[in-house]
């Protein structure tokens, strides 16, 4: 196998170092390190995280492959610096049966551009009435350890306490999708100030706070372990700090535009601003990133969700929620978290690498930046700012809400194992 | 003027009373025995209506055929828009077609504002009405009436509504009417008090330029106008209220009621009126009662509009024959 010497890298935001990658593995890690037979990488003081693991990816395989495929779902991911993405279970079927999440894992080995780690749902067809085979899934090839209906939330309480409870016989987590769904009837942004002038439908912060609420509660009473997809509100934050307070073993995601744009975007009737849950308001966003500052919210996942132009060509309540984000996430946490100062690049890598990795039980991803290590490397160019161009992106769909915004950080190389997936901004 | 009227609140003070302003010259082309003006002959209107709503439409056709412009018809069901053709296409359609104006009617709050701002079309885009947003030509006749009534004909030419009251009954929540007339109203200088039961006011409210009451009896002795929105019978269903009964023993207008308004107040309503809910029929066929008034005005007011965004307004129709070489 091929060496590969990294040089002048700085591991985790630290002093510059030399990484010396043999085969899969990381080999060494030092300085003045020998290149003799290596193809050496001048990483001229750029910043050298462990490969991004997102907890939350649409891939859209199977069932419309007209927005995203595997394919070029994880080509996008690469493009990103991930090295290992969770498929959504709401695909066309559904992600519900062995066979379906066994497809989804084989078509992303097949591709090689990032590992794919299948969700499956909690629940048959995503309906929220009877549990899916979760025990099947997870002897399945797959392995599948994350357990969603993403895109509709868990609302029945027994259902959920059945299905927080029956994962830990093979140590799984339900990741709750927390939409009260009687609340959000018709819902088309945040309820507030902005929906009262723009006459849309609210989706207020409460039918995402009573949901979790009740699920940290019932994860303390069976004592499972629950993760919170996608958290958007400050009283959200509250009551996961409450939680981890008493000891419930809860962890949190927050989304990268949740971290940076607000309901004001939505007076302009685009719907590339149209989002489930939808963008709130400055406040929410002020605590959304201290509460990842704090640990509060363990992790950022993107909730990449990509749609054909057509799907938000038109008028706002036509349009379908979501934003793609592979490509973009680490950008907008440099922008909102880093040039902060809320976060350094060791607390980067921290939320957006280790602590995914762990809460999804990915092997071999979110490890140190270390001699013996799988070889699974992001290499980002932090000086670098510049417009975001989705004519440039790697995923199907263009649905970003960041078109001509100027956003700071390029990851210039990913490597998957040792294999690079992206050199100089290119896929390989 | 802008090109486009798509909210109540995108009017200054200025330009809003020169609509009404030029409303009033329209409403004397009425009292003619020919009443039709030359202004927009060889240019075409077409009226795009996703929704039913037969008064709106026919009022704004009046209009447009009063000012000689070519009038086209468009209503949604059975037309391609029930085939799946997105909002864009229709549009874009039409204007194909030679089209110097959309006036659109629309159930998705902000489609008027995207047709107008998307770069789908170049026509002129007129909102008559998208979904809990805004139905800027209803405030605009409300408050035009308002002016004839309480500060005269004659006398309210270049006036605004300064210092005058006016209530608003009934479900704002669901309501465009509301939402254009408390930022028109604001503008001209009128002190809005909304009244509602709290489920029918929007969360949010809070922030708009008005008071905000759940009681009747205490707001109707200091208006000058009470206009009372409709309240569909289906809301009781949504638990918006518990019965029909209750909502118009609390926030109904009977004559009890209106003998609580000042000699000289004006009970209103944009129609369609579900006498026996909001209203009953003896408070709506009174004399204070300005409903078939504000049909009338209304056709002024929408020739108004039509006149001043396509032919009135002499730099707006430069700038865009300059636009169009």
């Amino acid at each position: 196998m091929s060496k590969i010497l990294i040089r002048g890298a700085k591991v985790l935001g630290g002093e510059p170092q030399d990484v010396l990658i043999d085969g899969e593995t990381i080999a060494e890690v030092g300085t003045g390190l020998d290149a003799e037979g290596a193809e050496v990488v001048e990483a001229d003081g750029k910043v050298l995280l462990p490969g991004l693991v997102d907890l939350h990816t649409h891939l859209r395989e199977p069932g419309r492959e007209d927005s995203e495929t595997v394919l070029t779902g994880t080509r996008a991911a690469a493009s990103g610096g991930y090295t290992a993405v969770f498929a959504m279970a709401n695909t066309f079927p559904v992600a519900d049966t062995a066979g379906v999440v066994e497809q989804v894992w084989r078509l992303g080995r097949e591709h090689g551009y990032c590992d794919v780690r299948p969700v499956g749902a909690v629940t048959v067809g995503l309906e929220g009435r009877k549990l899916a085979e979760l025990g099947a899934m997870h002897e399945s090839a797959a392995g599948v350890t994350v357990f969603s209906d993403d895109g509709k939330c868990v609302d029945d309480a027994v259902i959920m306490r059945r299905a927080l409870e029956y994962v830990k016989a093979f140590g799984g987590v339900v990741a709750q999708h927390a939409q009260e769904p009687r609340l959000t009837e018709g819902a088309q942004m945040n309820e507030g100030v902005v929906s009262a002038e723009l006459g849309l439908g609210g989706w207020p912060a409460v039918a995402e706070e009573s949901v979790i609420a009740r699920d940290v509660l019932l994860a303390d009473h069976v004592g499972s372990r629950v993760h919170i997809c996608h958290l958007s509100t400050a009283g959200s934050v509250e009551i996961v700090r409450w939680a981890k307070s008493r000891g419930i073993r809860v962890t949190a995601e927050v989304t990268p535009h949740h971290l940076l744009l607000t309901d004001e975007l939505v007076r302009t009737y685009n719907p590339v601003y149209k989002v489930n849950p939808p963008l709130r308001t400055e406040r929410d966003v002020h605590a959304l990133r201290e509460a990842l500052a704090d640990g509060t919210i363990d992790i950022v996942a993107t909730d990449h969700a990509p749609h054909p132009h057509e799907d938000k060509d038109c008028e706002w309540a036509a349009a379908a929620m979501g934003m793609v984000g592979l490509e973009t996430a680490l950008s907008v946490v440099q922008e909102t978290m880093v040039d902060t100062g809320l976060l350094d690049w060791a607390g980067v890598a921290d939320r957006m690498s280790f602590q995914p990795a762990r809460i999804g039980q990915a092997t071999g991803h979110g490890r140190p930046v270390s001699a013996g290590e799988p070889a699974n490397l992001t290499l980002v160019d932090t000086a670098y700012r510049g417009q975001v161009d989705p004519a440039g992106f790697a995923s199907r769909s263009r649905n970003t809400p960041y078109e001509g915004r100027e956003l700071p950080g390029r990851v210039t190389h990913t490597w998957l194992r040792g294999k690079a997936t992206l050199v100089d901004g290119k896929l390989t | 003027m802008q090109r486009h009227l798509i909210s109540a609140a995108d009017l200054s003070r200025d330009d809003a009373v020169l609509i009404l302003d030029t409303a009033e010259e329209m409403a004397r082309v009425a009292d003619r025995p020919i009443k039709k003006l030359p202004t927009l002959r060889g240019r075409t209107v077409v009226n795009l209506f996703f929704e039913d709503s037969t008064r709106t439409r026919i009022s704004f056709e009046a209009a447009e055929k009063r000012l000689s412009a070519d009038v086209i018809n468009f209503t949604a069901k059975g037309s391609s828009v029930s085939k799946g053709e997105s909002l864009k296409d229709t549009a874009q359609t039409l204007e194909a077609m030679g089209v110097d104006a959309v006036v659109i009617r629309h159930g998705a709050s902000g489609a008027p504002y995207r047709l107008a701002n998307s770069g789908w079309i170049d026509a002129a885009v007129i909102n008559a009405g998208d979904g809990t947003h805004q139905h800027p030509t209803q405030a605009l006749l409300d408050a035009f009436t308002m002016r004839r009534r309480l500060v005269g004909r004659d006398a309210g030419l270049g006036q605004d509504l300064s210092g005058r009251r006016v209530t608003v009954v009934g479900d704002v929540l669901h309501s465009r009417v509301a939402r254009s007339n408390v930022d028109l109203l604001h503008t001209l200088g009128a002190e809005v008090t909304l009244v509602a039961p709290p489920t029918l006011l929007p969360v949010g409210v809070e922030s708009w330029p008005c008071e905000v009451s759940y009681d009747l009896d205490v707001t109707l002795p200091k208006s000058d106008a009470v206009m009372m929105l409709r309240v569909q019978r289906e809301r009781m269903n949504a638990a918006f209220f518990p019965t029909e009964r209750e909502y118009s023993r609390r926030y109904g207008l009977d004559s009890d009621r209106m003998a609580r308004m000042p000699e000289h107040a004006l009970v209103m309503h944009p129609g369609p009126m579900v006498r026996g809910m909001e209203i009953t029929a003896q408070v709506a066929d009174s004399e204070r009662c300005t409903a078939v008034e504000q049909v009338t005005n209304g056709v002024s007011i929408r020739m108004a509009v039509l006149y001043l965004l396509l032919g009135g307004n002499e730099t707006a129709l430069t700038a865009r024959t300059t636009e169009e070489k």
